[in-house]
């Protein structure tokens, strides 16, 4: 009997080797854990180590159960960093800095050009029935151009696109927000694959994001943009940032004004849901920037210039043009009054839309005595 | 850098050339060493930004005009007047020159708030357009606006309410014009000058005129004195025009004129190669034509009709100039004759002509035989300037299927005068002073030309008197491939091929002529010395 031995102790488990003496405890003691000396035994627990239940344990379980051995180590395999030094920052690819070079190859355009001819014309013919006016207007363009409409959906820009002429429609780009169209890498690749889209900063002015949107102007490639920066919150429009102005000052390009009609009640803000209907779309006569134009005098130029377009849905193109002479054209942001009465001047608008007589109504083929 | 027009000394070595014949086409061998082909100019290069090119000339008048905008004022009144379905041909792609004028137009009213305003379509005794026709003319945005309220009008030449009658000229002739147009504090014409012989003095003492008016000119002895209609200085149909828009003027009607020219793009680039040279076919041209033909072969007339009325032309404006009437005119006709005259040396014993499925009458339509004849001799005969192509006493060829065949609704008239006046006489001297008053005066036809899409009752007449310094010109007329008893109705000779036409050509202008072809459509005129 060794010499230390008490009678009525109890004698130790031999222990494995390699394993760790618990902190605190002396050699030999049978102290339950956390417990203190002389307290009363708490409640028996469940058996749950919650460690052994990281994915780092299950895996090396897992691993036990199908013998398969642990992967090298380093050198063979890449090091673990030292939990002391600090990671260097990682480069950002999202945002602005995601690269939409690769959607302009050759390739890609060609995907691209097979999926708008084959999938998305089709489809926005089915959902939105679009009905196009005034492309008799630049029909005499043959360059690159800057195409600036009133946004109200996120359909706007799969509709232009199936409705831009050809000479333009497969070597055109759509300048999207940053911050939302380029937040995820999925998102990112989506829309620069499927609208060739390229992220441009709408929360402040970024030259590096001009000066990219205007080397692809140069580059003889066509715009798609939408001044008011985003979409309708309410059906009315919204003042125009600069942006497109200033593209079409530094570029030389005309800038063609868009009037888009009817997409809100197809898929407005904040809805998931698809509403088929008929959307109309008029193309304005094109506004040529000279050198040493004011882009905010151009910005404000082409709001009027969709404004009349817009009147001119309403109405017809005599009164819109006349009204845009007086300089009494309906303003697209509506009336400057609470939400309801704005929802109520939206829906007379509409229902004006509505009552203009169709052009080919009861009496085509018919003339009208005077 | 477009080409000149060019003449072609037909030799062994030279390509069987396109010849027209109606509905379609056909190859045609011409004898060499004694036959030339004359080819018109090419294109000539667009304007870059046709709508700035329009207000710029509203802005920069020629003459003794002021600008428009400051002819225009709030609570005047205001007239816009333009050329009607027979311009161009064929019709033009959209937008139409008329559409970018009259909307320029408008433009400056809207901002001198110019309320009233009236727009008429000045189509003479021609038929009313339809619905479609006018807004492929003036647009969509224009007839939107306009038609629903009822001021988009078409001229009644016999609406005695809407005329006016202004006065006699010094060689007695009477000025009777639409009374809306002379009323108003301003005339605003729009025109598309297609050729020579459109636009100046004609636009209003023309389009807007009564028969009453228009009969002193479009009668046989003014045709006759009109050598040719495309040469101003020689045609009296110019002079009589310019003797009526003068005392239009000096009534006090004030006209603002603006004229459009376009350059002879005239088909599709799926059928360029009806306006390219045949050597320089290459073999995707070869194979157009051979489908063309073959697959026109085996249509009914009636559908290659409605296949080639549907060809809208690439037409594109390369000039516009506003303004004082004369001044206008002149610059207009300028820039006409470069994209159209070709220098010719010479006359020639038999000129043959290839006739389209379209002369300005029958835009939708039928060619009926009478146009057949009006087409040849009164618009491709006199498509020259100094001397006629074709020599005094020489052969006409025209190549033309000539069907018997009429469109009811354009051209009931037309019927009577086939059946009733040429089985009597083709002279037109005879025609005109038999029949011309009777059909003139038809209730019948006044009605239809009223309220139908009907051409006026005397318009056939004017077809044929079109066609008189031909019929006194020429020895003998033959027409290729055309309907036998139709063309011997027409009073000519009918041939199965060319080279029987020229064998029978023989008889009247002796053995070996010299023969000229003029490769027409694209339209041209033979400047001949």
């Amino acid at each position: 009997m060794p010499a230390a031995e008490l009678p009525g102790s109890i004698e130790p488990k031999p222990r494995l080797p390699g394993s760790v003496e618990p902190k605190g405890q002396l050699p030999g003691s049978v102290e339950p854990k956390g417990q203190l000396p002389g307290s009363v035994e708490p409640k028996r627990r469940l058996p749950v180590n919650t460690e052994s239940l990281t994915p780092a344990a299950l895996g090396s379980r897992l691993r036990g159960v199908l013998g398969v051995h642990p992967p090298s180590t380093f050198p063979l395999a890449s090091p673990t960093w030292p939990g002391g030094v600090p990671r260097p920052p990682l480069e950002p690819t999202l945002g602005m800095d995601f690269d939409t070079e690769w959607a302009r190859r050759y390739p890609v355009r060609l995907a691209r050009v097979l999926v708008s001819e084959l999938v998305a014309r089709p489809a926005v013919q089915a959902l939105a029935a679009p009905r196009v006016s005034g492309l008799d207007r630049i029909t005499h363009l043959d360059e690159p151009v800057i195409f600036a409409a009133n946004h109200n959906s996120h359909l706007d820009a799969p509709l232009l696109l199936s409705v831009i002429p050809e000479r333009w429609r497969h070597r055109m780009f759509v300048a999207g927000a940053a911050d939302y169209f380029f937040d995820t890498r999925v998102k990112a690749v989506t829309f620069a694959f499927l609208l060739n889209a390229v992220p441009i900063e709408r929360q402040r002015v970024s030259r590096d994001s001009a000066n990219r949107v205007a080397a692809l102007l140069t580059e003889g490639w066509s715009l798609l943009i939408f001044p008011e920066g985003g979409r309708s919150q309410d059906g009315w429009g919204q003042p125009h940032r600069a942006g497109a102005a200033w593209l079409g000052v530094r570029t030389g390009r005309p800038v063609i004004p868009v009037h888009i009609e009817g997409t809100r009640q197809i898929l407005s803000k904040g809805s998931s849901r698809l509403k088929p209907g008929t959307t109309h779309v008029t193309f304005g006569r094109p506004l040529r920037p000279m050198a040493g134009d004011d882009p905010r005098a151009l910005a404000a130029e082409v709001e009027l210039a969709v404004a009349a377009l817009a009147d001119e849905q309403t109405t017809d193109w005599w009164t819109a043009r006349r009204r845009a002479a007086a300089r009494t054209t309906p303003s697209l942001t509506g009336p400057e009054a609470g939400a309801w009465r704005r929802t109520w001047a939206l829906a007379e608008r509409s229902s004006r839309a509505r009552r203009r007589p169709s052009r080919r109504g009861s009496g085509a083929g018919r003339w009208p005595r005077d | 850098m477009p080409r000149p027009g060019f003449v072609l000394e037909v030799d062994r070595s030279t390509p069987s050339i396109l010849t027209w014949h109606g509905e379609g086409f056909r190859l045609e061998r011409l004898p060499p060493g004694r036959s030339r082909v004359i080819y018109a100019p090419e294109p000539l290069e667009p304007l870059d930004d046709p709508d700035d090119a329009v207000r710029d000339a509203l802005l920069h008048p020629l003459g003794d005009c002021p600008p428009l905008p400051e002819l225009l004022f709030a609570g005047m009144r205001l007239t816009i007047a333009f050329d009607d379905i027979s311009l161009p041909l064929p019709p033009m792609q959209r937008p139409d020159n008329r559409q970018r004028v009259i909307e320029g137009v408008l433009d400056l009213a809207a901002a001198a708030g110019v309320d009233d305003v009236v727009l008429i379509c000045a189509l003479a005794l021609h038929r009313r357009m339809t619905e479609a026709e006018l807004r492929h003319a003036i647009g969509d945005r224009v007839y939107d606006a306009f038609a629903p309220h009822g001021t988009l009008l078409q001229h009644d030449a016999e609406d005695p309410s809407g005329l006016v009658y202004l006065g006699q000229t010094d060689q007695g002739e009477d000025v009777e014009i639409n009374k809306r147009a002379a009323e108003s504090d301003l005339l605003v014409y729009v025109n598309i000058n297609l050729v020579a012989m459109d636009g100046g003095h004609k636009s209003v003492a023309t389009g807007l005129a009564s028969y009453r008016s228009l009969r002193h000119h479009h009668n046989v002895k003014t045709m006759r004195h009109s050598r040719s209609f495309m040469d101003q200085e020689h045609s009296e149909l110019h002079s009589s025009n310019w003797r009526m828009g003068r005392l239009i003027a000096a009534s006090g009607v004030k006209v603002f004129q603006i004229e459009t020219t376009l350059n002879n793009d005239t088909f599709p680039e799926q059928m360029s190669f009806l306006q390219r040279r045949e050597w320089e076919w290459t073999a995707r041209d070869r194979a157009t034509y051979l489908a063309t033909t073959r697959g026109l072969a085996m249509t009914t007339p009636r559908l290659a009709r409605s296949i080639f009325q549907s060809i809208k032309s690439p037409h594109s404006m390369t000039g516009v100039h506003a303004g004082e009437v004369e001044a206008v005119h002149a610059a207009t006709t300028a820039r006409v004759y470069r994209q159209q005259l070709v220098d010719v040396d010479g006359q020639t014993d038999i000129a043959v002509f290839g006739l389209p499925h379209l002369c300005p009458y029958n835009v939708n339509s039928i060619m009926n035989p009478i146009l057949v004849m009006c087409m040849g001799l009164g618009y491709l005969f006199n498509m020259y300037r100094g001397r006629p192509l074709v020599r005094q006493g020489g052969v006409a060829i025209l190549s033309h299927p000539t069907p018997w065949a009429f469109h009811p609704v354009h051209h009931p008239s037309y019927i009577d005068f086939f059946e009733e006046v040429l089985p009597a006489t083709t002279d037109p001297i005879e025609i005109e002073k038999t029949y011309e008053e009777r059909f003139a005066t038809d209730e019948w036809y006044r009605h239809l030309y009223r309220t139908s899409h009907a051409y006026h009752g005397v318009h056939p007449f004017y077809m044929w008197y079109w066609g008189a310094h031909a019929l006194e010109h020429l020895g003998r007329v033959i027409i290729v491939g055309g309907d036998p008893k139709a063309v011997r109705r027409l009073g000519f000779s009918p041939a199965s091929t060319l080279t029987d036409a020229l064998e029978m050509a023989t008889d009247t202008v002796g053995r070996d002529p010299s023969i000229t072809h003029l490769h027409c459509p694209p339209i041209m005129i033979a400047d001949v010395h």
